[in-house]
């Protein structure tokens, strides 16, 4: 309904079993049909059920710096979404104004230098340098050589958003904040007179970012708007009202008209709204929203889905920029897949006048730091990461071991989507048999808008990038490519 | 004078042997050597460069799949590259922005250390044991000897 584009089940079943797959952190299958054209593809990542066997067992106040481990680019979304889903269990439902305040400017700090690491370093070659610039030039080097000022701006505002971490999480990598009903500190005044140095050169610097998107936006305006894209449904979490909130608020789902299907659902109400359903052929589930069913069900998360989703957004700068980003969908919702890097621009502006706001507001120096109640079986927290909306869900015993849990990441949320991305530019880039560079350059480029996350992957030696493979009708194999 | 050294360990130590890079890092850590800096991650990220260019000699630690056992040591070089999404980096990239922006180019090593079983499990196997201590015992000899002769 959403799209011409037909993700269908596939003419065979594919098994996918530990001999059989394969050794790279992603993998992409285009499966032609007897006509030789682009039936489907799919994008599939390897190694990503089972995270949540990380967390069954442990004692609940544990699990919020146990689960930094699943994402190694955005750990701190992880231990704010278990931290927040464990204040449930501790019986919290409001924390003092310094634990929230706290827990936020970590959040948007996090946002802020996550982002800038997609936008810089993995998108801004892309635009800046075009797609089909040699991949020796096509890197964020590349970029630097080109763009002096846009390296300054990458390694800045990304150790920036590093410091946010470190003065809220006492240290840079592994921080810790989140403790059962509030937070283990405040932010220290040095801390906050050393960022408050800075905050206005981040948020400038933001600014230039996005002029630099637009630039390439208005030379390019088909591409951009026809790029790996489709109409879709979007969800995340806003404000109570309807502002971007990207560490509370409750569900709001608009389908590709951006009518709502939802709005206003409580974390609580996640399985009233929500389906995950498990395919045989992925790794990855397949959530979509319960009212539409499976095939019509799925959706989009992530900034894209943040701006497609919020009434506003309440600082001014990015207020601004979403204005003029949404005058693009012309009264709807902006479905261009390269958006998701306007889109992100936009957040990290929101993020950096978030943190010049919560720099300036002494609650963040009180003392008042936890709260308790009285103890729960089950919290559900979710929190909009980087990638989009992510849920914790946990049950808890009465010693306090956490004996079931299920989370839901942004990756998972992007999952179709992904797979429709991938398959459009294999319908429109794919001649004959041959993986050709330009056509593996363009999936790559595809995929990057979404930035999936590898959640708790290894990343050790050994293994490939990306692998792309084109099949025939039977399922057996005509061409194989290995990005190195 | 002696050298700047770093040694980055990198990997999930909830992913049995993927925890090879942290373990090493933690260890060389404890020892608080003089002009010695470790730290552990779960993977690389852009502003490691800014650390990387602080040091003279830079040491990349991480668990190999496949290999030699107990370990091998490669020299890096700076290499350009773009990947699919930003949770993978590669050493040498790394090293590239730290040239190409800081202006400064270290020496800098990849100690690849072998192993088995990347389960989820927070523990090496015994097997990985084995090889994270002859690699400790390697780095730590090359370390004491960089410092002793004030060279790499």
């Amino acid at each position: 309904m959403m799209s011409d584009l037909q993700i269908s089940a596939g003419p065979r079943k594919i098994v996918i079993d530990p001999v059989t797959r394969v050794e790279g952190h992603g993998k992409v299958t285009i499966r032609l049909n007897e006509a030789g054209e682009v039936e489907q593809a799919r994008f599939h990542i390897v190694e990503f059920r089972g995270f949540e066997r990380f967390i069954q067992g442990r004692m609940f106040w544990e699990v919020p710096v146990i689960v930094q481990r699943l994402c190694g680019i955005c750990p701190v979304s992880h231990h704010l979404g278990a931290g927040k889903a464990m204040d449930v269990v501790a019986g919290v439902d409001k924390l003092t104004p310094t634990a929230e305040k706290m827990r936020r400017l970590m959040h948007y700090g996090q946002v802020l230098q996550s982002n800038a690491l997609n936008f810089f370093h993995l998108a801004s070659p892309d635009l800046l340098l075009g797609f089909e610039a040699p991949v020796a030039q096509r890197n964020i080097i590349g970029v630097i050589e080109a763009f002096p000022e846009v390296g300054k701006w990458a390694i800045f505002i990304r150790k920036f958003g590093q410091q946010v971490i470190a003065a809220t999480g006492g240290r840079r990598i592994h921080p810790r904040l989140c403790v059962p009903g509030g937070v283990n500190q405040n932010l220290a005044v040095e801390h906050r007179d050393a960022l408050r140095k800075d905050i206005d050169r981040i948020i400038q610097w933001c600014c230039d970012a996005l002029v630099l998107y637009k630039s390439f936006v208005s030379s390019h305006e088909e591409l951009h708007q026809t790029f790996a894209s489709f109409p879709s449904s979007y969800m995340s979490i806003v404000g109570t009202d309807g502002a971007m909130d990207l560490y509370d608020g409750a569900l709001r789902a608009i389908d590709e008209r951006g009518t709502p299907i939802f709005e206003g659902a409580e974390p609580v109400q996640y399985c009233d709204y929500l389906v995950e359903e498990v395919r045989s052929w992925s790794y990855m589930k397949f959530p979509h929203i319960r009212s539409l069913g499976r095939e019509n069900g799925w959706y989009r998360v992530g900034p894209l889905a943040q701006l497609n989703c919020c009434a506003f957004i309440g600082t001014p700068l990015a207020e601004a920029a979403r204005k003029d980003f949404m005058a693009q969908g012309h009264g709807g919702p902006v479905h261009a897949t390269l958006a998701y890097h306007w889109a992100r621009v936009i957040c990290m502006i929101h993020c950096a006048e978030v943190v010049k706001e919560l720099l300036f507001d002494d609650d963040l120096q009180g003392n008042d730091l936890v709260v308790s109640g009285e103890r729960r079986p089950e919290g559900i927290s979710i929190v909009e990461a980087p990638r989009g909306t992510l849920l914790h869900h946990y049950t808890v015993d009465d010693n306090g071991q956490v004996t079931g849990a299920n989370l839901i990441v942004s990756t998972t949320n992007n999952n179709e989507a992904m797979n429709r991305s991938v398959t459009k530019v294999a319908m429109d880039d794919l001649s004959g048999h041959e993986i050709t560079e330009g056509l593996l350059n363009h999936i790559e480029v595809a995929i990057r808008a979404y930035d999936p996350c590898l959640s708790c992957a290894t990343h050790a030696l050994g293994q490939m990038p990306l692998v792309v493979t084109l099949e025939d009708a039977d399922g057996s194999v005509i061409a194989t490519r290995v990005k190195e | 004078m002696n050298p700047r050294i770093l040694v980055l360990g990198y990997g999930n130590p909830g992913r049995q042997d993927d925890g090879l890079g942290p373990a090493v890092a933690t260890a060389i850590a404890i020892q608080e050597w003089p002009n010695v800096t470790a730290y552990d991650n779960y993977q690389l990220n852009i502003e490691d460069a800014l650390d990387v260019a602080d040091h003279d000699v830079v040491w990349f630690v991480d668990a190999a799949r496949t290999g030699p056992a107990p370990y091998f040591v490669s020299c890096l070089s700076p290499a350009l590259g773009i990947e699919f999404t930003s949770h993978l980096v590669r050493p040498e990239v790394i090293l590239a922005i730290a040239r190409q922006y800081c202006g400064r180019s270290p020496t800098a090593f990849l100690l690849g250390i072998r192993g088995y079983e990347f389960d989820f499990l927070e523990e090496l196997t015994a097997g990985a044991m084995e090889n994270m201590e002859a690699a400790f015992a390697m780095i730590s000899e090359r370390i004491r000897g960089a410092q002793t002769a004030g060279e790499t």
